[in-house]
């Protein structure tokens, strides 16, 4: 009985979200009163795996093999399947990533189980672990537990745990040769690239003004222009906006786009899935104007105003013209 | 190129959802239904490579009668005939819900099976990595452009942060779907009126052969979540709720 950690990195850098889900791991196996071990995976990556070494945990595993360079869903599949059944981990928790999300069902189908994904938080009742994840975009929660015998699999939520909690102490590195063959791995990843130059860079901007859905058309995009223009504020959008290219992509704020942390962010007609909320969640302020008042935005909102944007947004207008 | 993608029933993006009486799920009685965002733009992505390339979109659907709703749209927007596992899945585990959809389009053997990137209800993105794990097919996932070449499809990948990559692999293949991949095509009336003669199959867990599993995983209770932060609301008429809030964001937030 123990936990394991898969911890994310690329091109030798770690993935923000890792040291998170180490924190939460290092939390849930001292509240389960077992040991946890972490592993990375790549190439060349002895620097991260002494990293790890500084942190409280009973082994680092260093998965290294020139096959582990690039990620893909096949290699990391066979490479922690092997692990997980030779050394039986209660529990194997990572970071909700895109990366994760991509191989972790196919690892826990071929040990015959269900992983839990996308977790905000976990509690421990009698030695028995519940987890907690969101349903329909946030508007509900849900408690959700493992039935049947280990290894269980679950992934958590960007900021569901402090990365600063990440307990301190010294581990010994074990290097793992997983044996991959390249005839085993299907799918032949090329150089990630970025799109073409970013010309807004709303990363610095000090007021945002950003819409959604709840905007209906293109052709209402003109109202949210004059009042970020009211307020000398960026515009920016939720995913379906620039989608549906309403807006040009640059002006997306979420886990797909932008993050930002301005000092006012002003969420119009955006319900606030959690793919946009893990984009703007530092901003110091938050304003919320959405015709439901249950919506997951009002969460973060410090300021809210329920009902219509098509009279809200005018009549904030003709406010800000006369402050 | 035979293409099948799968499609789920959701209640309505701006549903008022109520927990139902158990605690265990929402209440269904009063809901709409529509079709999954993410696999609005699966069936997209499939039935332009249909009209590059030629062959057939099947599409495939797990959900009980009222389901039938959202396949009906799918052939009207093109797809050629249709698959529906009449089963309720609420309960079912993202296992056993591949599980169905496995059993119902092994007979096909599809060169290229599509689904969304996730459900809307459920939000757990898993169905389609487990599908094509169930398949022996390679995947890939969170794909923001597809392109078919010989024997082999090219797909572009979002990664995070605005990165992005291009994966090639073998066809059969899965892919699923981000939002975003194309606009949206809606039904046309010869679509809606052709799409009545076109070929539903109806299958059952049953007659697929499948024995109810006991699931994995458990949910034990929904609940609406409490806030935690303390919104100050503005309400009473347009004009008076946008000066309190002007007179807050100058006043005591001090960020204009």
């Amino acid at each position: 009985m123990s936990v394991l950690v898969v911890l994310e990195q690329r091109s030798g850098q770690w993935h923000r979200m890792s040291f998170e889900t180490l924190a939460a791991a290092q939390q849930i196996a001292r509240e389960l009163a077992t040991t946890v071990s972490a592993a990375v995976l790549g190439h060349d990556i002895s620097l991260l795996a002494n990293e790890l070494a500084a942190t409280e945990l009973e082994t680092v595993y260093a998965f290294e093999h020139e096959l582990l360079k690039e990620y893909t869903p096949d290699a990391y599949t066979m490479a922690l399947e092997a692990h997980i059944d030779l050394f039986s981990p209660e529990l194997v928790l990572f970071p909700h990533t895109y990366q994760v999300r991509d191989f972790l069902p196919q690892l826990a189908t071929r040990l015959d189980r269900v992983a839990v994904t996308d977790v905000i938080s976990h509690r421990i009742e009698n030695g028995a672990l519940t987890l907690v994840r969101q349903l329909f975009q946030g508007k509900v929660n849900a408690d959700v537990r493992f039935s049947g015998d280990g290894p269980h699999f679950a992934s958590l939520q960007a900021g569901a745990y402090r990365a600063d909690r990440v307990a301190k102490g010294a581990a010994p590195v074990e290097v793992m040769r997983p044996s991959l063959e390249p005839a085993n791995i299907r799918t032949r990843p090329f150089e990630p690239l970025r799109e073409s130059q970013r010309t807004v860079d709303l990363g610095a901007a000090e007021l945002i003004v950003s819409v959604g859905r709840g905007i209906k058309e293109a052709d209402n995009i003109p109202l949210i222009e004059k009042l970020a223009a009211a307020l000398g504020a960026e515009l920016a959008a939720s995913r379906p906006i620039c989608d549906a290219g309403w807006l040009p992509m640059e002006r997306q704020v979420g886990s797909s786009g932008q993050t930002v942390a301005p000092k006012m962010y002003m969420a119009i007609g955006i319900s606030g899935a959690i793919q946009h909320l893990v984009g703007m969640k530092g901003a110091r302020t938050v304003v919320a104007i959405n015709k439901d008042a249950d919506a997951p935005i009002f969460e973060l909102a410090d300021y809210g105003i329920v009902g219509d944007l098509f009279q809200i947004v005018p009549a904030l207008i003709e406010a800000l013209k006369k402050a | 190129m035979k293409i099948i993608v799968a499609v789920k029933q959701v209640p309505a993006r701006d549903s008022q959802l109520r927990i139902a009486a158990s605690g265990q799920w929402i209440e269904e009685a009063d809901l709409a239904y529509e079709i999954n965002e993410p696999d609005a733009y699966a069936l997209e992505a499939g039935l332009r490579l249909k009209e590059k390339h030629g062959g057939e979109v099947i599409a495939l659907c797990a959900g009980p009668e009222r389901a039938g709703q959202i396949i009906r749209e799918a052939l009207a927007k093109g797809a050629d005939r249709a698959i529906h596992i009449v089963e309720d899945t609420t309960a079912l585990d993202p296992l056993a819900c591949a599980r169905l959809l496995a059993a119902a389009v092994k007979s096909e053997s599809p060169d290229l099976v599509l689904t969304g990137l996730q459900s809307e209800d459920l939000g757990l993105g898993q169905t389609g990595v487990i599908l094509a794990e169930l398949l022996g097919l390679p995947h890939s996932t969170i794909v923001v452009e597809v392109e078919a070449r010989e024997g082999a499809i090219r797909v572009k990948r979002e990664l995070e942060g605005g990165w992005f990559q291009y994966v090639e692999m073998p066809l059969p293949a899965l892919v699923a779907v981000q939002s975003g991949i194309g606009k949206l095509r809606y039904a046309t009336l010869m679509g809606i009126k052709k799409a009545k003669s076109k070929e539903v199959r109806r299958v059952t867990a049953a007659s697929l052969g499948l024995a109810p599993a006991a699931p994995s995983v458990v949910l034990e209770r929904v609940y609406l979540p409490e806030r935690t932060k303390r919104t100050q609301l503005f309400e009473g008429d347009p004009q008076q709720a946008a000066a309190q809030l002007v007179e807050k964001l100058r006043f005591e937030a001090r960020v204009i």
